[in-house]
């Protein structure tokens, strides 16, 4: 049974069954709006499909907007490490053994 | 006995014990201790008086009292977390950060709050220290810094509040007036702010709570923000102006939180965003936005210090947290991935779950206080953070591309520390009214009616329809190494570079002026040198002849001053 559990997610049947349940669970809550009357308090609230439509939209605009924000906010991940840590390693170094050099240490500045 | 007590004679005894018997110890203090409050109940104890000054160490309402349970469950947890832990330095730090945190929350006066206020700094900087690494030693500084900064601001308010008011008391402060009429007000209030990780305020969060130990991290993550949390509470309920610091705090973090890679980070972010919903609580300020925010901030102590334990756990078992290195983890540690999806559910509010009974408050007190833009807001960052904490995490961690690293289900302690916190999600989640009654206004309110679960389910389903839709059209952005700038930036990069470049050119004026006077003063030398030297006016012999001629002509103009 272990072995069974343990390639669930390798095989891609499995997969596109736990899909396929999904999009019915989806389409089931999409169709209960017009059937169950919901008591609101915000005028867009009421309208069928609001929520759906704002938590698919909202995320959608969230992921896009996030990789758009990486164009300009993102940087190697030693960017701040290469400068910081290499200040740290050469207090470090100069306090135990100031014959040998960090390997990393030019300098502080790193253009 | 004070609640703090226990906590600071447990770590004072953990210098000396070792193995068992400190483990018995740490279990039995915060087990001891809850019962030790529960006794208490509401009420206060101990004034004394230093100078002229009435302090009060311990006054307990319901509201205090709720944060007291808090963080002894949060304490027990997070010390059976780390019961396989040895390392004295981290071991007793952490029991002296719970009861700082104890501390501050029974504080009756000001001065009382401010002193344990600085021992929250000073006590978990030492979790983040206890990394050992360069970074961690750094990221530790700055969070040291800023949080010293926060003590000083409420100490410099404390001072102007003991100007204008005759108590020092812990009550309501509240920012009526600008800046100058009521410094007091507006320096207290920056100060909880720096702890509550207001907006450009938020990075040391983001810096330090990744750069700690995997156990470290889960106590860090309990109090601090949490003790902020109380003290905006009880100091500045109604406040406008947190409505809209609140909506910022819970709307800005998720979209770093989509491209962040280190998995604790994300979690980081996700923190400040669960911050925002219960800081609108406290500015909207009605008593069920009040219950709101204090439940609310109640469970996020438990699921994420268990989605910050099951990320811990992975740290622990695989040494790697990016989710660029992680995946198919679900194989090799089954337990844990179920337990780190009960945590993510409760984040993300689904019904049954913790999160959803508390979130809803805070929701529902917004929109009937006519904050529509601002129950917006809310209304997507809840879709959103089910997107990051609720579906990124699990899936980066333990199902996506298998990276094939050798695991293991952690420590059994782990296990217990998370399944205790699973529990509590669930019980609270199933009956809420367990969590109803602690809550300090009276209210009758009802997360599970149709309305509400039906609208939530919706919310939640088609943000994962988004996820999976994103997913295989494969336009979700991809784990990649990488550091994202963020308000860090300016005290990490912006102002260093700028103080860089001043000095080099002070230095250079410097060096130019020096140069200058010395140069100045060299060919003064030279001027002087030059007449008296071997050829120079002033080192000349004089002939004979023309001293005659000279004493001559003396003499001449004497007789001719004779004549006339």
């Amino acid at each position: 049974m272990r072995g069974e559990k343990q390639a669930f997610f390798d095989n891609p049947d499995n997969i596109r069954t736990m899909l396929r349940v999904f999009y019915g669970i989806c389409i089931l809550l999409f169709a209960l709006d017009f059937v169950i009357h919901r008591h609101t308090e915000f005028r867009a609230e009421g309208l069928p499909g609001f929520y759906p439509v704002y938590g698919f939209v909202g995320c959608v605009v969230l992921v896009f907007a996030a990789k758009w924000m990486r164009t300009f906010l993102m940087r190697p991940e030693d960017y701040y490490d290469k400068r910081e840590l290499a200040d740290f390693d050469n207090a470090d170094s100069d306090a135990e053994a100031t014959h040998a050099p960090a390997p990393v240490s030019g300098g502080q500045e790193h253009v | 006995m004070a609640p703090f007590v226990p906590f600071f004679i447990a770590a004072a005894l953990g210098l000396f014990l070792r193995g068992w018997a400190r483990a018995l110890l740490f279990i039995a203090v915060p087990v001891v201790g809850l019962a030790n409050l529960w006794l208490l109940g509401t009420g206060s104890f101990g004034h004394y008086a230093i100078l002229d000054f009435h302090l009060l160490l311990f006054k307990a309402d319901k509201l205090s009292l709720l944060f007291g349970y808090l963080f002894h469950i949060a304490a027990l947890i997070s010390v059976i977390y780390a019961l396989h832990v040895r390392d004295t330095l981290q071991q007793v730090a952490s029991m002296a950060y719970a009861g700082s945190a104890l501390g501050a929350v029974f504080a009756g006066d000001l001065l009382t709050l401010f002193i344990f206020w600085e021992m929250l700094a000073l006590t978990s900087v030492f979790l983040v220290w206890a990394r050992r690494n360069g970074r961690a030693y750094l990221a530790g500084l700055r969070y040291f810094t800023l949080h010293i900064l926060s003590g000083l601001l409420l100490l410099g308010g404390i001072v102007f509040y003991g100007q204008t008011h005759d108590s020092l008391a812990f009550g309501p402060i509240g920012l009526d007036g600008s800046v100058l009429d009521n410094p007091a007000g507006w320096m207290i209030f920056l100060a909880f702010g720096i702890k509550c990780a207001f907006p450009l305020f938020h990075n040391w969060l983001t810096d330090a709570y990744p750069e700690s130990t995997p156990t470290g991290t889960v106590f860090l993550s309990a109090f601090t923000t949490k003790v902020a949390i109380y003290a905006l509470a009880r100091a500045y309920p109604g406040t406008e102006l947190l409505v809209y610091i609140g909506a910022t705090m819970a709307c800005f973090p998720i979209f770093y939180a989509v491209i962040e890679n280190d998995l604790r980070r994300v979690l980081a972010y996700s923190l400040i965003n669960q911050l925002g919903f219960m800081v609108v609580g406290i500015g909207i300020g009605t008593s069920l936005a009040i219950n709101g925010a204090v439940a609310h901030a109640f469970n996020d102590v438990i699921f994420k210090g268990l989605l910050f334990m099951s990320m811990g756990a992975v740290l622990h078992v695989t040494g790697k947290i990016n989710g660029s290195e992680l995946g198919g983890l679900y194989k090799k540690m089954p337990k844990t991935t179920v337990l780190c999806i009960i945590g993510a559910a409760s984040i993300s509010a689904f019904p049954l779950f913790s999160g959803f009974v508390s979130k809803s408050m805070v929701m529902s007190a917004a929109i009937k206080n006519g904050h529509d833009w601002v129950w917006l807001i809310l209304l997507f960052a809840s879709a959103g953070v089910f997107h990051h904490a609720g579906i990124k995490i699990p899936y980066f961690a333990f199902f996506a591309h298998d990276a094939k690293l050798p695991a293991r289900e952690p420590p059994v302690n782990m296990l217990v520390a998370m399944t205790i916190a699973a529990t509590l999600c669930l019980t609270i989640g199933i009956y809420p009214q367990a969590l109803y009654s602690l809550l300090p206004y009276e209210m009758s309110y009802t997360p599970y009616d149709v309305t509400h679960v039906l609208t939530q389910l919706q919310l939640l389903f088609f943000s994962a329809l988004a996820f999976v839709w994103l997913n295989l059209r494969h336009l979700y952005p991809p784990e990649l190494p990488s550091v994202n700038l963020d308000a860090e930036w300016i005290y990490r990069r912006l102002v260093p570079d700028a103080m860089r470049a001043l000095f080099d050119r002070l230095f250079a004026l410097d060096q130019r002026l020096r140069g200058a006077a010395v140069g100045g003063v060299e060919r003064m030398i030279e001027g002087v040198a030059s007449h008296h030297r071997a050829d120079g006016i002033m080192a000349r012999n004089w002939l004979t002849g023309s001293m005659v001629a000279g004493v001559v002509l003396l003499l001449g103009v004497y007789l001719i001053l004779g004549w006339l």
